[in-house]
């Protein structure tokens, strides 16, 4: 059994994967500065953000979240390379689609805002080129990398709040709790809209003094649209074993109705909208 | 005028004067143009569902009686059939389900679900049906259409080329309407409410009269002969009309009568005629023209305009045929075809949704799912909100429901287009077609790798050239061969559809659906490919990667090893798709070549009704991986699990094949789960909706959606007593899953599915 490894976050440049020579030719033909790592792309439907969404999935996450169902997005480098220019044109092929079916882009990982100044060109291009709506699906743990022209360029930010407690959160996640919870009041503050999200995990999540840690926060913000109380589910643990890594939720089964129920139930009483 | 008094507090003994009192316009008076009376005279309607209102206890009673007639009928195959008495538009007397219940009235047979022999398309299909459900064949009818009257298949077989039976033996060629009736004609119904009989006989007299003036030549004499048909079935129709106590001579007065009068005309098409598809038109506006009238004057209210409605598509949902048991495993149960448009805009911009078009919507509510009739909206960006909302309400509810753009078909085929079967458009009332089922493009390809052997039997088929040479495939060379093989197919392939319609038209002509078109008429010739994701597949993989050829000890190549990625059909990379549309614009091109029956304008579909399934059994391995087997993909569907982005991206790699080059229609088949489109009822709704307009704009020409969860369908294969009525679209048309054979059944899980958008 590998042991959890360690988070490293480094500079985006020297990563690229490729050799030196290949990323220069790119670069010059591309005439755009910014390289990015993706995992993949696929059109979804009004599940992670309003309407149809372009849903792009950045590689590179410093979080390791035990139920984390995309594994094979944690480190950024294992993604496939692109070209600010080559994803954009990926992007344009559906901007028409998405716009028409009341949707935008979403950016969502492993971890967008880890490559935050691709993420930044990408959606910048999105608003300026193609007048999309945009959305960033993120854990928070990395708000400290939000400039104030990133937030402009997000309309909707997808919140992801993994606990309330401080040390659940960081069972959960192997990371601290406090960024999360210092951008979510940033986001707050500069009037962003938000959608919150709580993945709920029996055994793990679910105790109700962290639940109700997490909804006391989040009625304490403005601009939360829904919170959304996401049910575990065991479809993202081949990507573990694959990976070789230790999978300590193979025995979790996903929650009952009622445990659902309960939890939402938590979150309505603080006034909450629980989509 | 004797009417039957169907109720107490009916008006249609109550004589209400003039039967066009009150309606605007003038054009359609002096000469027969329901489009001209249509546009003059209806109401579009631009609000939402709030008036609709439920089934009432009558409608209930009736449906109820039916259904508990079903389950006979699927465990049997047949409720009943009459081997004695050779259909016709009068062989029947009148029959009703509840004489007592019914609004509107008239029956193929005698009674509901007794279904009626019709062995002019051909007798072996007749004598081989009766024999599976165990009636004995009628010895004076056999001898009949053994030796008196010749039928359609004994005329096509008489006159089919050697290249042609191979070809249709091979399987190359297939799904030939050379055994039963073509179908896809579409009488203009409407003509018989809006004029009544009498008027359109005087009307085909002063047109047999003007070719008097014309040399008898063949044409000639051939029009002369079809319009003394034609006038006879509309005496014909008006003597049916009369056994059910109606007199359907002059228009239709009320809108009750509106619906009666129409439905007769569709009746005694049913009646006389086992075409593949017997399509009703375009018909909800018009009748609410009438309804509407009948509110304003306060005769009707909106519970009776809705039991009116329930009532006739009761009707609709029983036209049974009797087919084998080998025609309804193709075809996945019993479809019918009775295609209904509804919706879309008029050239004047105003839509052509009225109160009527959500009433024939609101019949899958109030009778629940159904495959028939199989309702079809004319989808444009323009329709009003609320329409659109609640079609896709509809859809997510019922899975009931296909869409085609209406944006593709008004420049070609007018705001009076209705569609034929599943995708097939028409200018209703002036425009027919020559339905030519399709050819098996994937097959085509085999065959130009192994010189026009057939990959599975090792026969010589196509014309003999020298195989394929080398082990690894050149995609310069394939499609050079291809495109040769190409050349071939489309000449036997014209050559077998001008001798079936030539045969059809002389022995199974459809007088009465031709009485209620213009003359003359515009004839397209309907040609098809199926296999089209699997032949581009193919082509991409050969262009992309490395594909090895493996053959057999006589030298044939029977497998194909792939080496490396390709890009597949169906993720909106042009590198496949291109291919795709190349494919249909060569196969278009091919086609165009050689002369059609009657001068028919040639066109094309990419779509496989259910035979996919069939299709792939009978082709060998191909060079895109497929095994040999296996099913390809419905219509122009790519193969499912080749797309890596979504459904989106599937479905805009359908949208890129051009509909200019496939006037026949392109059929797009997807099952969706309710989780992909949204959490709440009213996001479900709005994605769906929003999903549409998308596809449509970016050039999309139809799209069946099913929404249903995987869990849903699976529990239906355990349990189909749990679902009688779950309805499924598989093509252009729907069905009952449960009636689908385990095979097909898989394959709608394993070939439509998207768990995302």
């Amino acid at each position: 059994m590998e042991p959890v490894r360690r988070l490293s976050i480094t500079p985006v440049r020297e990563h690229h994967g490729g050799s030196r020579a290949e990323l220069e030719a790119e670069l010059h033909e591309e005439g755009d500065p910014e390289i990015g790592y993706i995992h993949s792309y696929e059109i979804t439907g009004a599940v992670n953000g309003p309407g149809v969404r372009f849903m792009l999935f950045l590689s590179g996450c410093p979080l390791r979240c035990q139920y984390c169902s995309n594994a094979d997005t944690w480190t950024m480098t294992k993604g496939r390379r692109v070209t600010l220019g080559r994803m954009m044109d990926e992007v344009a092929k559906y901007a028409g689609f998405v716009t028409t079916a009341h949707g935008g882009i979403t950016v969502s990982g492993g971890e967008p805002m880890l490559q935050i100044r691709f993420l930044e060109a990408l959606l910048r291009r999105c608003k300026d080129e193609l007048g999309l709506h945009t959305a960033v699906d993120t854990s928070g743990f990395l708000g400290a990398r939000a400039s104030d022209e990133f937030l402009d360029l997000v309309d909707l930010f997808l919140l992801d709040i993994k606990s309330g407690e401080p040390k659940t959160y960081q069972l959960v996640t192997s990371a601290s709790l406090e960024p999360t919870l210092r951008f979510a009041r940033l986001l707050s503050e500069r009037g962003k809209k938000m959608w919150v999200r709580f993945v709920l995990v029996p055994g793990l999540t679910d105790a109700p003094e962290n639940v109700e840690a997490v909804a006391a926060f989040v009625a304490t913000l403005s601009g939360v649209e829904r919170v959304e109380v996401l049910p575990f589910h065991q479809l993202g643990a081949a990507k573990w074993a694959e990976l070789g890594l230790a999978y300590q939720l193979s025995e979790a089964l996903p929650p009952s109705r009622e445990l659902v129920e309960r939890v939402e139930s938590q979150f309505r009483s603080h006034g909450l909208n629980v989509v | 005028m004797t009417r039957v008094l169907q109720e107490p507090n009916d008006l249609t003994d109550v004589d209400v004067g003039d039967p066009w009192r009150g309606f605007r316009g003038e054009g359609w008076r002096e000469s027969i143009d329901p489009r001209l009376f249509l546009q003059a005279n209806y109401t579009p309607y631009e609000g939402d569902d709030a008036f609709l209102v439920g089934a009432t206890h009558r409608t209930k009673k009736l449906w109820g009686r039916l259904s508990s007639m079903f389950g006979r009928e699927r465990e049997r195959g047949v409720y009943d059939v009459d081997p004695h008495t050779p259909a016709s538009i009068t062989a029947h007397a009148a029959g009703y389900i509840d004489r007592a219940d019914e609004l509107i009235v008239g029956l193929q047979t005698d009674a509901p679900l007794k279904r009626a022999i019709m062995p002019n398309g051909g007798w072996r299909m007749v004598e081989t049906s009766l024999q599976t459900y165990g009636y004995e064949v009628d010895p004076r009818v056999a001898e009949i259409y053994t030796k008196h009257r010749k039928t359609h298949n004994d005329g096509v077989f008489d006159a089919y080329t050697e290249e042609v039976r191979a070809a249709r033996r091979s399987s190359l060629v297939t799904g030939l309407p050379d055994s039963y009736g073509r179908g896809r004609i579409i009488g203009d119904y409407r003509r018989v409410a809006l004029y009544g009989v009498d008027r359109l006989i005087a009307d085909k007299i002063l047109v047999k009269a003007s070719l008097d003036a014309l040399p008898s030549g063949e044409d000639v004499i051939r029009d002369r002969e079809e319009l003394a048909e034609q006038i006879r079935a509309l005496g014909e129709l008006r003597a049916m009309a009369t056994t059910y106590g109606f007199d359907i001579s002059g228009p239709a007065a009320t809108g009750q009568e509106a619906i009666q009068w129409l439905y007769f005309g569709y009746l005694a098409a049913v009646k006389e005629q086992n075409g593949a598809a017997m399509s009703l038109g375009r018909v909800s506006t018009f009748l609410d023209i009438y309804l509407q009238r009948d509110i304003d004057e306060g005769r009707l209210d909106e519970s009776r305009a809705q039991e009116l409605i329930d009532d006739l598509v009761i009707k609709l949902r029983i036209v049974r045929f009797l087919r084998t048991p080998e025609y309804d495993a193709l075809f996945s149960g019993d479809p019918t075809w009775v295609t209904e448009c509804l919706g879309g805009m008029g050239t004047d911009g105003r839509t052509l949704v009225t109160r009527s078009s959500f009433r024939f919507l609101q019949t899958l509510y109030n009778l629940g799912p159904a495959p028939e009739p199989n309702l079809t909206v004319l989808w444009s960006t323009r329709l009003p909100t609320g329409f659109k909302e609640f079609a896709a309400s509809v859809s997510i509810d019922t899975s009931s429901i296909q869409y085609e753009s209406d944006e593709l078909l008004r420049p070609v085929t007018g705001d009076d287009t209705a569609i034929a079967c599943c995708v097939s458009a028409m200018t209703l009332g002036k425009q027919m077609q020559f339905f030519g089922a399709r050819v098996n493009l994937a097959k085509t390809l085999l065959y130009a790798i192994n010189g026009g052997r057939d990959e599975i039997t090792g026969k010589q088929v196509g014309p003999v050239t020298t195989p394929v040479t080398g082990d690894v495939l050149d995609y310069d060379d394939v499609l050079r061969r291809l495109d040769a093989e190409m050349d071939w197919l489309a000449r036997v392939y014209v050559d077998a559809l001008n001798v079936i319609h030539y045969m059809h038209d002389k022995y199974a002509y459809e007088r009465l659906e031709m009485a209620l078109h213009d003359h003359p008429v515009h004839r397209t010739m309907a040609m098809g490919i199926a296999g089209l994701a699997v032949t581009a597949d193919s082509l991409s993989a050969i262009r992309e990667a490395t594909v090895r050829v493996v053959r057999d000890e006589s030298g044939l190549v029977v497998d194909y090893v792939v080496d490396g990625d390709y890009p597949a059909y169906g993720n909106n990379d042009d590198r496949a798709d291109d291919i795709a549309v190349d494919l249909v614009e060569r196969f278009m091109a091919k086609i165009r070549d050689y002369p059609t029956y009657r001068g028919a304008v040639p066109t094309q579909s990419v779509l496989t009704i259910t035979s996919n399934v069939v299709y792939g059994n009978a082709t060998g391995n191909t060079p895109d991986g497929r095994r040999l087997g296996e099913p390809f993909s419905p219509g122009a569907n790519p193969m499912n699990g080749r797309d890596q982005h979504g459904w989106v991206a599937s479905a805009l790699s359908v949208a890129k094949l051009p509909y200019d080059q496939a006037r026949d229609g392109i059929s797009l088949t997807s099952t969706l789960a309710p989780d992909a489109l949204g959490k709440t009822a009213a996001e479900r709704i709005d994605t769906l909706s929003g999903i549409l307009d998308a596809f449509f704009d970016a050039q999309g020409f139809h799209v069946n959606v099913n929404v249903l969860s995987r869990d849903t369908l699976l529990d239906a294969m355990e349990h189909p007593e749990n679902y009688p009525q779950l309805t499924i679209r598989v093509s252009g048309y729907a069905v009952n899953f449960v009636r689908l054979t385990h095979e097909q059944q898989l394959d709608v899980i394993h070939r439509t599915f998207h768990g995302s958008v």
